[in-house]
């Protein structure tokens, strides 16, 4: 039995004020959070459709063809055959329908990342506030996020999307802060001096010379968002972490190890397809702007 | 002393009061302490604040070149930078054609850097993912001009800077010189009437540096904007500058022409920052002597030497025996009279005593020299033998600094009439730089 340490420190009930303010948040703003379910909900749908709709050949070409712009031959190979495997281990769909959560998760969290980062980038007072906060979400364990999110939006894709979205953002804050910091300052001072806008120098100078390193944010971005498709599976998600759960649930190591692997082809399908993205050597890059 | 007059008469463009700049906290407090007649260094020591500058006021009038050069750490970029306001002044006022700058709303002084003030950076500020074209289009850019009235102009101020042909090339490509071209030209392209440069060319080798100075006093030359150069360099401080300012600690010492400042040093900082440059760079008839055009032996006659001497364009030859010893110095008139006379020997024309010295005679002894005359002064060997020659121009080129009398000497004569020393002495040394090596009969 555990022995209560140093008594004379008063307790602190941390845990039921965390639930109240749950709760608070949840009857509040229950209209809002409606509305973010419901709009979660279109865009995770309609990015299932458009993924699962084609048939697999033509999906496959696709993704060839993207592969071979964003990043060349090599992983335009891998990607066709790492494709075909999924087909042949029957897990296509699956696979599908988890690209669809992990672009959408992606999706959401750069359209809120990548603006923070800006704003950090610009002011002090931004920066201060935000640098502690994504060190809590970064190291805050997943499984933690599931929580309110079931309580929230009760279970199934949104809660997923949501925990995802909150877990794999921190690098796009990060990065874009980083990398708009990296611009010279005689580069701004330059626009400045010229009668530059904040706006514009923000879009014409900074932006363009952080792009490499924002692209860098985007790819952390995505592979955070894949490593929590099996978490995302334990409230309801579909897709590829369904069959390792379903694998775990009943002992099935066969089930398990496939939808593992197909998780790991998958994840290096998009990190290869994605690193490539900042890239001026990629023959769909046009060199400099 | 002369310019002075240069200036009267001439519109003030840029006008500068009382501006104070303190970094940091308790900025007012600093500059009170500061005002009170405590020293930089104590009022920093109390109050934590940094003074960048402090009560800076000058004019800077339409076409001149007004150059503020200091150590680093003296506030001159600071100062520049107050100019147009990409620092916020803690006192005092800027004036543009005056309207007070520190006055204005962002947007106004945004239109006020667009119309007016064109700026070049000491690492070129350009922007790698741009092509070169795109680069100095960018203030027009920034502006709203359409894409094709932008592209002319920025070929124009291409061609201006010398890079025809590069305008699709990318800034990676590009070596430090063509890069701060391009920087050049971006501040062209704009066409606004003040150009604010911060050291420009101070991250270049010192030969592309000199090519770079040279290409701005031609460029400046045609379009007389009215120009703020910003530089720690004496020499290109000289060179450049109408009037020059000197910076330290973030205070303004003196503002004068060159001339002023290195026949009259305000201050013993004033002196000592020349000295300083004149002995770090020790320097000896040897680095600025050049290879005679053309020696007259003693043997010649007067009509061999008189042809030799319009062929190469000489006012005076040296003249050497068989030995190559030096013996004389003759001026043309002279040698065109024996001429005209019909005389057989050099003799009579020959300054037995030319102004001769070592090749490890210290400048500064050199100059007094020139005083009198602007002759050329025969570098000699241990054995008498003639060396080389150092002319008026390359002497005042290759120094950084001068004694007194023999600045004096300059004002007097007919170079450095314009009072603009440096620029005049640029212009003769590269014509001295043109001797061609041939006519060392030995």
């Amino acid at each position: 039995m555990m022995l209560a340490q140093a008594e004379f420190i008063p307790r602190m009930p941390l845990d039921d004020w965390i639930e109240s303010a749950v709760a608070f948040v949840t009857d509040t703003f229950g209209g809002l959070f409606n509305v973010i379910e419901f709009a979660v909900n279109v865009l995770v749908q309609s990015l299932n459709f458009v993924m699962t709709t084609p048939p697999a050949l033509v999906m496959i070409a696709i993704f060839a063809v993207l592969a071979y712009f964003l990043s060349g031959w090599r992983t335009a190979l891998f990607t066709l055959v790492g494709l075909f495997f999924m087909i042949s281990i029957d897990l296509w769909d699956a696979a599908m329908v988890t690209i669809a959560l992990v672009i959408a998760s992606t999706i959401v969290a750069l359209s809120i990342g990548i603006p923070i980062g800006i704003l950090a980038a610009q002011y002090r007072g931004v920066e201060t506030v935000v640098r502690p906060v994504l060190d809590f979400m970064q190291t805050m364990p997943a499984f933690v996020y599931l929580i309110p999110a079931i309580l929230v939006f009760g279970l199934g894709g949104v809660p997923a999307l949501i925990a995802t979205v909150v877990f794999a953002m921190p690098p796009a804050v990060r990065l874009t802060l980083l990398g708009i910091q990296q611009v010279p300052g005689e580069t701004v001072e330059a626009a400045q001096a010229f009668g530059s806008t904040p706006w514009q120098t923000l879009v014409k100078v900074e932006l363009p010379q952080a792009f490499k390193t924002i692209m860098a944010g985007v790819n952390q971005v995505i592979m955070l968002a894949f490593s929590m498709v099996v978490i995302a599976a334990l409230i309801g998600a579909q897709g590829l972490g369904t069959e390792v759960v379903t694998g775990l649930t009943q002992l099935d190591v066969g089930t398990g190890f496939v939808g593992g692997i197909g998780i790991v082809v998958m994840a290096i399908i998009l990190d290869r397809l994605t690193r490539g993205f900042g890239d001026s050597n990629a023959p769909g890059m046009v060199k400099g702007g | 002393m002369t310019t002075e007059a240069n200036d009267k008469g001439r519109e003030t463009v840029i006008r500068v009061e009382n501006l104070s700049k303190v970094f940091g906290r308790r900025t007012r407090q600093a500059l009170e302490m500061r005002r009170s007649g405590e020293s930089k260094a104590e009022v920093e020591k109390e109050t934590g604040a940094t003074i960048g500058v402090y009560d800076a006021k000058f004019e800077v009038y339409q076409g001149e070149i007004f150059v503020i050069i200091g150590l680093s750490g003296s506030g001159k970029s600071t100062l520049l930078r107050l100019v147009n306001r990409l620092i916020d002044p803690t006192e005092g006022k800027v004036l543009i054609d005056d309207e007070n700058l520190s006055e204005m709303s962002m947007k106004k002084v945004r239109d006020l850097r667009r119309k007016k003030m064109g700026m070049v950076f000491q690492h070129f500020g350009l922007l790698p993912n741009r092509t070169v074209l795109s680069n100095i289009a960018f203030g027009l850019e920034v502006q709203g001009t359409p894409v094709t009235e932008r592209n002319k102009r920025g070929m124009e101020a291409l061609k201006m800077v010398g890079l025809d042909g590069q305008e699709n090339k990318q800034i990676t490509e590009l070596s430090g010189g063509m890069k701060q071209r391009v920087g050049l030209a971006r501040a062209l392209a704009t066409e606004q009437e003040i150009l604010l440069m911060d050291e420009p060319f101070s991250a270049l080798d010192p030969l592309i540096r000199r090519d770079m100075q040279n290409l701005f006093l031609d460029i400046q030359g045609e379009i007389q904007r009215t120009v703020i150069f910003v530089t720690h360099d004496l020499d290109e401080a000289l060179r450049l500058g109408h009037r020059v300012a000197i910076m330290k600690d973030g205070e303004i010492v003196q503002v004068g022409d060159p001339e002023e400042i290195l026949t009259n040093p305000a201050s013993e900082y004033v002196e000592r920052f020349i000295e300083d440059v004149d002995y770090a760079k020790v320097r000896h008839v040897e680095a600025v002597m050049v290879e005679p055009k053309e020696v007259a032996y003693e043997s010649e006659g007067p009509h061999v030497v008189l042809r030799r001497m319009r062929q190469a364009g000489l006012s005076s030859i040296f003249v050497v025996d068989g030995e190559r010893r030096l013996v004389g110095l003759c001026e043309v008139e002279d040698v065109a009279r024996l001429s005209e006379r019909g005389e057989n020997s050099l003799e009579e024309s020959v300054d037995r005593s030319p102004k001769s010295v070592l090749r490890d005679t210290p400048l500064r002894e050199v100059l007094p020299m020139f005083v009198e005359s602007n002759a050329p002064v025969a570098v000699v060997g241990k054995q008498g033998r003639l060396k080389g020659i150092v002319v008026r121009g390359s002497l005042i080129a290759g120094l950084t600094t001068g004694s007194e009398e023999s600045w004096e000497s300059d004002g007097k004569s007919d170079v450095g009439s314009g009072g603009v020393v440096g620029r005049e002495a640029v212009s003769t040394n590269y014509a001295a730089q043109e001797f061609d090596e041939e006519g060392n009969r030995t």
